[in-house]
């Protein structure tokens, strides 16, 4: 059995320590590349969204690398993401491919159910082995994501250019060379040190703005295009709201921990949107909710063409940004998009934010 | 005087308004609905919604406009799940804050949440909540309740026997014609039977001397029989609906030839269309066409499209038909 899994941000590294660390063999696909959304975009349904068409793009590529089995994570209603494993098993069927897919999920809480299946791929009943590499990918998970929002937190500081990327893709490097959760965790121990030393001119002008939006569209750097490099390049400190980490946790505990911090943000979303909608609808509106009193210069919102939670977000995004004054871009990304035009959209809107806080301090400073 | 209540007549609308209507004139009050859906109500609910949004959101924006200054409170529930395990689109359950956010000076909105996920144990507490606004006896707005559902179990019964009230948009399916084919147009009730957003497409069908079939038409029952059979969980009660009707025909092979409508930008439509296109080719011979709605639609690449369907249709009786394998 050779596994596979869709791309989506640095994902593949912790999953790849998971299996590694049970000694099942994994095929991880090429980067995503404008190959790989072809693939996709070619064999997708139409108006599917783009993480979708991503993912299938994956799967071809992988499969024509040997792999046998793809590993999805699952998810219910009532956004379309429930529906990827169906439709994506037709179309890999009509394709002419046989593979299994395996979902990854705890179908209501069902935490025995989900270690079952994580049994079957590992091939293994030793539970013991299993929640030990379970947590360990988690660990390797956590701390990768404190890497990089170090990066998109220290970036637009730095005395030198390029020495942050040159450590972080240095370090990604590695990872991908190493085996097991082990040599991993050591070497992002190692990486946070080594941040941590970087020369940083906390004296400079920069503006805060964070990241809202759908799940994949935030975290997959292919898909939004790397936005944090390119914000920090302008020199923006970026935050993004939405984690792989945090997602999974809540996917496999059903959102039973960091209830706190979730509270906040359904709060937050309150006056706007009262029920969890699907997607991450009500935490867009409770994040952009929180920027704004955190005074964050701005908020911008990313979502995949189409993307029904998040439209309903979108059309509460004028009133929170008159009632809370905290100026918001809706990011709309498809197959279609150009970098070069959504580059100007960014470069314009950051423009805006830096005048509106220039006035603010002239302003402050006549008074 | 009585209480106004205003329901705009889109989206469920027209699988419900036999209940809702009846419902709120149960209690006393005077039930307004918006008017058919027209060029009007298009442009201004296109105007005043986000463009992302699908169009028969944008329509159902309309209708709110065009109804909300004639009345004392608008009926908007904020539909979340109607049957078990199943969900409505995410758009339906965000549909309140949607119309508070895009449109100014409205009357109070009615927004009880109809989520019956779990179970429909509340339904009680749901109807007396909505009921609330208009009468204060818990008593009345059951028996009202009671009513009005007796009476949508009438209508539903005679969609079954393929009449269509004149609420929804004439007599679209009153077969007086000697039908020779049967059409099964497939798509969510609010692109059915709202004959301007679809172009009156439903006539259009009939005027070729075809009969109408709709996913209402099919009981319930033999839908879910089928439905069980598919692999992978349908949590959404439209693609349950349409699910089932494919496998329905693609078994049965009752029709001649399936018309799946859907609207750009359709969350449901990109993942059901799909899923029911595959399965009626793969295990049918029945023709099917899908066309694809949104406020740019010329009425006349909707007529080619339909003409061209019928024509081959009635081509394949004399062509491909009754042609005995062995010469």
């Amino acid at each position: 059995m050779k596994i596979t899994f869709p791309h989506i941000g640095n994902s593949y590294i912790p999953i790849k320590a998971l299996f590694e660390d049970l000694g099942v063999e994994t095929v991880i696909p090429p980067k995503s590349s404008k190959k790989t959304l072809e693939l996709g975009t070619k064999n997708a349904p139409e108006l599917i969204c783009l993480p979708l068409k991503i993912n299938l793009g994956n799967y071809i590529e992988s499969i024509a690398k040997g792999a046998d089995t793809i590993i999805i994570t699952g998810g219910c209603g009532p956004c379309r993401f429930g529906y990827y494993c169906e439709v994506q098993k037709e179309i890999l069927k009509d394709m002419g491919y046989d593979v299994d897919i395996i979902v990854l999920e705890a179908p209501e809480g069902n935490k025995k159910e989900f270690i079952r299946r994580v049994s079957k791929i590992a091939n293994t009943k030793n539970i013991v082995k299993i929640s030990k590499s379970l947590k360990n990918a988690i660990t390797v998970l956590k701390k990768l994501n404190a890497l990089e929002e170090m990066v998109l937190k220290a970036r637009p500081y730095e005395v030198h250019e390029n020495e942050v990327d040159k450590l972080y893709n240095n370090f990604i490097d590695k990872l991908e060379k190493s085996r097991g959760s082990r040599e991993m965790i050591n070497h992002l121990n190692n990486a946070v040190e080594m941040m941590k030393e970087i020369k940083l001119d906390k004296n400079r002008e920069v503006l805060r703005v964070g990241i809202v939006g759908e799940i994949y569209a935030v975290i997959d750097d292919y898909c939004n295009f790397d936005i944090g490099k390119k914000l920090n390049k302008m020199g923006v400190e970026v935050h993004k709201s939405l984690s792989t980490g945090e997602w999974i946790t809540e996917m496999l505990l059903f959102r039973s921990m960091g209830m706190s911090k979730e509270m906040k943000i359904w709060e937050a979303a309150n006056p706007y949107i009262k029920t969890c909608i699907g997607g991450h609808a009500r935490e867009t509106v409770g994040n952009t909710v929180l920027y704004s009193k955190e005074e964050y210069d701005g908020v911008i919102q990313l979502m995949p063409f189409t993307c029904m939670p998040e439209i309903v977000a979108m059309s509460m995004m004028p009133s929170i940004q008159e009632e809370k004054n905290i100026p918001i871009l809706t990011l709309i990304i498809d197959e279609m998009t150009g970098e070069a035009g959504y580059l100007t959209r960014l470069e314009a809107f950051i423009d805006l934010l830096r005048n509106r806080k220039d006035k603010r301090i002239s302003q402050t400073v006549d008074s | 005087m009585a209480i106004k209540v205003g329901i705009p007549k889109s989206l469920l609308f027209y699988e419900y308004y036999p209940l809702w209507i009846s419902f709120f004139e149960g209690l006393g009050a005077e039930v307004i609905v918006s008017d058919d859906t027209n060029k009007e109500i298009l442009d201004i609910g296109v105007k005043a919604s986000i463009d992302e949004a699908c169009i028969p959101v944008k329509i159902f924006h309309g209708h709110v406009i065009n109804i909300k200054d004639k009345v004392d409170y608008l009926f908007i529930p904020r539909i979340k799940s109607l049957f078990k395990n199943e969900y409505i689109c995410p758009k339906f359950s965000g549909l309140p804050e949607m119309i508070k956010s895009s449109i100014k000076e409205l009357p109070p909105i009615i927004d009880v949440e109809i989520n019956f996920f779990k179970s429909k144990k509340h339904l009680k507490d749901t109807v007396i909540r909505a009921g609330r606004y208009v009468s204060s006896s818990n008593r009345v707005i059951m028996s009202s309740y009671n009513r009005a559902y007796l009476e949508y179990k009438k209508h539903r019964k005679k969609i079954k026997e393929g009449i269509i009230n004149e609420l929804t948009g004439a007599d679209i399916v009153k077969n007086n014609i000697v039908d020779v084919r049967k059409v099964m147009v497939m798509g969510h009730p609010y692109n059915l039977y709202d004959s301007y957003l679809n172009m009156n497409l439903l006539n259009k069908i009939k005027q070729n001397e075809a009969k109408v079939f709709t996913p209402e038409m099919i009981d319930d029952k033999y839908l879910n029989k089928y439905v069980k059979d598919f692999d992978g969980e349908l949590y959404w009660t439209f693609a349950r609906k349409l699910i089932g009707t494919a496998l329905y025909l693609s078994h049965k092979e009752c029709v001649d030839g399936i018309i799946y409508i859907s609207t750009f930008g359709c969350g449901i439509d990109s993942v059901v269309g799909d899923i029911v296109e595959k399965l009626i080719r793969r295990n049918s011979r029945i023709p099917f066409v899908h066309i694809s709605l949104d406020e740019h639609s010329g009425e006349a690449g909707i007529n080619t499209r339909v003409e061209a369907f019928m024509d081959m249709i009635k081509w394949r009786d004399v062509l491909e038909d009754n042609i005995s394998a062995h010469g």
